[in-house]
């Protein structure tokens, strides 16, 4: 016996005659959902990384305080990727009778590569999106200049040597915002202006970025050693913490949709193999009768799973580039217009995946078929030899393990979401049996589609208990996603309630403090919490100089090199959480000593303890102070929030200004004209542009969940087709067993529907009970979400689970009851 | 042999004929078989594999529409019923016993029993059930599972689910021909000693002589016709 040629008939006979049709399908549908979320998922995480990106305008910024080389600019567009320049500086606008400082910023056409600009024609009104730049000899203002000003638009404004006609409002710029100090008014104008105005001294304080955007990463690693000091990247990533956050939880959905649709669809790989093998037990028994060796029939059918390999997950792939092209095409403009291309890169490792699913699930029983005995052409009860259960058990545990290990990418999560499902496994296995034996004595009650119905979930009492799994598996990941999706969006809306705020104040100087918290007072408003702001440079840890400290993360370095916006105050901020160490006394004057506060993240990142002693470089003075706390920060409280925070009493010398924030109805806007007069060099932030944008990200992200969680869905229709496909010989056999005692087809598929409801019933009401807790681990020790339980959704979950299971079990068992019963009963 | 026009006859078959396609041409199974089956009669079918006597038990039965010819049961004609018409006819009067028991293995020996009981829409399906098995010496076995049960049991079974709903016709197909000698005969007896006491019309499609002699009439089938 030649097992290639052996194998290469067994496929053809199989294909031909549908046997192996449902395992092809299941690889391929596996390995599809696989392609399609990678390319999907990859192409809109990047897409995602570019909204992100309009924190810079780019994708990518290289700064400097110096004119950065034009050789910078020539790399980049030969890397196929756009460019644009951007020059800022403070200045003061003037007119015949009044001036205000502004930040002026010079920008080359294309500037921003990412966002868009929203301009209006007064100050203070809603802007529309505008994909154009100041003409020659124009300038656009932020609202707030034309307040200080006491201008319209049309008037004329002065920069150094040249005047231009201030001609629309700026609303939005994408780059705008986060950088709290010496925030001026934004003027913007053309680059090609800008020799003109003559402020480009030698002392000014001008700070000059190249903006790139495309496919930045290996230009990224390009350009990094070219930098001298002072010369820095800016990643998209680098812009703002919350942003940050909403990626990192973004690409956890993803990588968590992907893996629960590729185990799901293992699982109807392993049906789909156990039926195939079964009934291809007859040749291999004759095969060895007729004197073929054990070796040569293992090896043909293990030939078999390899072609099923190649040639499913060649569909497989072919299905997931047309399925990611329909996802973008579905969701339109909702994502960037510049999607990057799918990378088929990707395709063979997932093919190969395909593979791994395949070794993991079909191959138990397919080495089961090739131990079948030669004796099966006598005895027909005789079939394939099972490996060792645990063999079988630790083949799949492999494929999952392996599967977790590419398809996250995150080691914890892998491991909290095996653990989760394994108990979700064990859980439901034993919840199952249990509703199974409820269920037996149930069934003297009910009718007899109903008892037909009931007998076949209780008698197929291991297969109903593997079924119940899957099945509830597949609706608890359907529950989870829409549970913790929404549990993220509920997050959302719990940490940004109507009256968040949405304005800063900024550059408030320590001698109006008093006044400017009567000006909202006095107008019935509010008073708002002022929090000082210090700049100062991390000079040393415990004595050793900042640059010997080993950062092994650029982004580290940056950080801890560069001027830090640092505050201090007597009481833990709203919204800070202690991790570790204790607050000072909120209640004294403070330590004696100076105590900081670091935020976890960066504080442990940094390598600090408590008690260990950090030098700032404060205003040119050295202040030492002992770590005394970690806090954890809510980033997503758009309030004033720190880093670093020193005990009071600790900085007061220090030359600070003050920052608020506060929420101002949209009707009481004026007011900031009024504000701007009074408090000329008082910088107002609005954050619900910012917010918008936040909320944007969030939206996307959660819409993208919502279509990889499709793929779930296919994913466990797949469990649920390849179940009664394995089925289906006994269904028949009863199902003709029934008519020839004179039931009528209605009451077969009573009899059908009840099973399949019940099926439904019982893995909807685990799954619900199984996904709330699974949410509730994940929520807690993954996002780092509080858990709120949604019963109304969990029940709505569960029954569409169970119409989910019983409309489909019937649609695809309706041929059962239309085969004709004789035909059935000659067979056996 | 009777002629098709027999009015008392409880079965009836007219120039029953079934093809079937097949790569080589249409293959001609039943070939115009007319036979009449007298209210209280039993009758073997008898042949050699292949002679078509199972086909021609599964069209009297209505489990299969003939390709030309007339059934008729009790006086209705079966050929001219859908499926789920014969289907009733069959819960009305029909009882079953296979070669290959065709037990539910999900139901539990009372349970197989009840089923044509409560097809028919009977109330006592379990106390009916419960005296049928009693009456086959399956007392004690009534929530066995069909693969609890030896060869013989489970065809006990079937025997009791056939009787249990009081068929007026009873159809038997090698209803011995998966036991051994020794529980093949045993199995015989009940068959015939349950159909004596209801005075059941049977039907027995066999190729055991021994079998086929116990009937009051035998008719032979020969590739697709009556021999004899």
């Amino acid at each position: 016996m030649k097992p290639l040629s052996h194998s290469l008939k067994s496929f053809s006979r199989g294909w031909r005659g549908g046997e192996l049709a449902m395992l092809l399908a299941s690889v391929a549908l596996s390995v599809g959902a696989m392609a399609a979320v990678a390319l999907f998922t990859e192409r809109v995480q990047l897409g995602m990384e570019q909204q992100a990106g309009e924190a810079l305008a780019a994708d990518l910024v290289v700064e400097s305080r110096d004119p950065l080389p034009q050789a910078y600019d020539e790399r980049a567009k030969t890397a196929g990727l756009r460019t644009a320049r951007l020059t800022y500086f403070p200045s003061v606008a003037t007119t015949a009778s009044a001036s205000q400082l502004v930040e002026v910023r010079a920008v080359t056409a294309g500037y921003p590569l990412r966002g868009t600009l929203r301009v209006a024609d007064r100050p203070y009104a809603r802007g529309t999106p505008l994909r154009a730049l100041p003409g020659p000899g124009e300038l656009w203002a932020e609202p707030r200049l034309f307040a200080a000003l006491g201008i319209e638009p049309g008037a004329r404004v002065r920069l150094g040597a040249r005047e231009f006609t201030a001609t629309k409002v700026l609303d939005y710029l994408p780059d705008q915002g986060w950088n709290f100090v010496d925030v001026a008014p934004t003027a913007l104008i053309r680059s090609e202006d800008l020799a003109s105005t003559g402020l480009l001294g030698p002392a000014s304080r001008v700070t000059n970025r190249l903006l790139v955007a495309g496919e930045v990463a290996g230009v990224k690693a390009k350009l990094a050693p070219l930098l001298t000091r002072g010369q820095r990247l800016l990643d998209a990533r680098d812009g703002r913490p919350e942003l940050r956050t909403a990626i990192a939880r973004a690409e956890r959905f993803l990588g968590l949709a992907a893996l629960v649709a590729v185990l799901l669809a293992a699982v109807a790989v392993a049906m789909a193999a156990r039926r195939w093998a079964k009934r291809e037990a007859d040749a291999a028994a004759i095969l060895k009768c007729l004197g073929a060796r054990q070796r040569a029939v293992l090896a043909s059918y293990a030939l078999v799973v390899l072609w099923v390999a190649l040639v499913g997950g060649l569909a497989g792939a072919a299905i997931g580039v047309g399925a990611q092209a329909g996802l973008v095409a579905l969701l339109g403009n909702l994502l960037p217009a510049d999607l990057p291309a799918p990378s088929l890169a990707a395709l063979p490792g997932v093919i190969a995946l395909g593979g791994v699913v395949l070794a993991g699930f079909a191959l138990p029983p397919v080495i089961a078929l090739g131990r079948t005995p030669p004796l099966r052409v006598l005895r027909h009860d005789l079939g394939p030899v099972p490996l060792p259960a645990q063999l079988a058990t630790l083949a799949a545990a492999a494929a999952v393990i392996a599967l977790l290990a590419v398809q996250t990418r995150d080691l914890r999560l892998a491991a909290f979401t095996l653990g989760g499902l394994g108990i979700v496994v064990v859980a439901f296995a034993l919840t199952a049996l249990l509703l199974l034996k409820l269920l037996g004595r149930l069934r003297g009650r009910v009718g007899v589609a109903w008892r037909y119905g009931v007998a076949n979930v209780v008698r197929r009492g291991r297969e109903s208990v593997a079924q119940l799994t899957a099945f509830g598996i597949g609706i608890a990941v359907l529950l989870l996603l829409t549970l913790t999706r929404s549990g993220l969006l509920e997050d959302w809306r719990a940490t940004l309630p109507a009256d968040a705020p949405n304005r800063f104040l900024i550059n408030i100087q320590t001698d109006e403090r008093v006044a400017v918290t009567a000006f909202f007072t006095a107008r019935g408003l509010p008073a708002p919490t002022l929090a000082p702001l210090v700049r100062a440079r991390l000079v040393a840890i415990d004595g050793v100089a900042i640059e010997q400290v080993k950062l092994d993360n650029p982004n580290l370095r940056n950080f801890a090199e560069r001027e830090a916006n640092i505050s201090f105050g007597a009481a833990l901020p709203a919204g800070n959480k202690l991790v570790e160490g204790r607050f000072w006394d909120a209640t004294g004057a403070g330590p004696r000593e100076p105590e900081v506060s670091f935020e976890v993240g960066i504080g442990r990142a940094l390598g600090l303890k408590i008690d260990s002693r950090v030098t700032y470089d404060v205003a040119g003075e050295q202040v030492t102070a002992r770590v005394s706390s970690l806090r954890w920060v809510d980033w997503d409280s758009f309030r004033p929030n720190f880093f670093i925070l020193f005990s009071p009493g600790s900085l007061d010398d220090a030359p600070a200004t003050w920052i608020t924030s506060l929420h101002l109805p949209a009707e009481r806007a004026p007011l900031l004209l009024e504000l701007t007069r009074a408090f000329p060099s008082v910088t107002i932030i609005d954050t619900d542009v910012i917010l918008d944008q936040v909320r944007e990200v969030i939206a996307r992200a959660s819409l993208t969940v919502e279509f990889v969680f499709l793929f779930t869905l296919g994913a466990g229709v797949l469990v649920l087709l390849a179940a009664i496909q394995s089925s289906r010989d006994e269904r028949r056999f009863e199902s003709a067993v029934l008519r020839t005692l004179g039931a009528r087809r209605r009451t077969v598929l009573a009899g059908v529907a009840a099973e399949f409801l019940l099926l439904g019933l019982l893995a909807g009401l685990l799954a619900v009970l199984a996904a709330s807790g699974l949410e509730w681990l994940l929520a807690r020790e993954v996002f780092d979400m509080p858990w709120r339980p949604d019963p109304r959704l969990a029940i709505a979950g569960g029954l569409l689970g169970t119409l989910l299971v019983g409309v489909t079990g019937v649609l695809a068992t309706r041929d059962v009851v239309t085969h004709p019963p004789v035909e059935t009963l000659r067979r056996r | 042999m009777m002629d098709g026009s027999d009015s008392s006859a409880l079965l009836r078959a007219d120039a029953l004929t079934k093809q079937v396609s097949s790569p080589e041409g249409t293959l001609t199974i039943l070939d115009r078989v007319s036979l009449s089956v007298a209210r209280g009669e039993t009758l073997a079918i008898t042949g050699p594999s292949g002679s078509g006597k199972s086909t021609l038990l599964a069209l009297l039965a209505g489990l299969d529409a003939p390709t030309s010819g007339r059934v008729f049961l009790d006086g209705v004609e079966l050929s001219a019923l859908d499926e789920d018409g014969r289907a009733e006819a069959r819960a009305r009067g029909v009882g079953f016993v296979f070669q290959s028991f065709h037990l539910l293995p999900g139901l539990t020996a009372l349970e197989n029993v009840m089923l044509p009981l409560e097809l028919a829409d009977r109330a006592d399906a379990d106390p009916a059930a419960r005296a049928v098995l009693a009456d086959v010496g399956l007392a004690a076995r009534v929530g066995h599972y069909p693969n609890q049960l030896s060869g013989g049991e489970q065809q006990r079974v079937a025997i009791a689910r056939a009787f249990a709903a009081g068929p007026s016709l009873l159809f038997a197909d090698e209803p011995t021909g998966n036991l051994d000698g020794g529980t093949g005969a045993r199995v015989a007896d009940l068959l015939f000693d349950l159909n004596a006491r209801a005075g059941t019309t049977l039907v027995i499609v066999t190729h055991d002589a021994s079998l086929a002699a116990r009937c009051a009439r035998r008719i032979a089938l020969a590739a697709g016709q009556v021999a004899a």
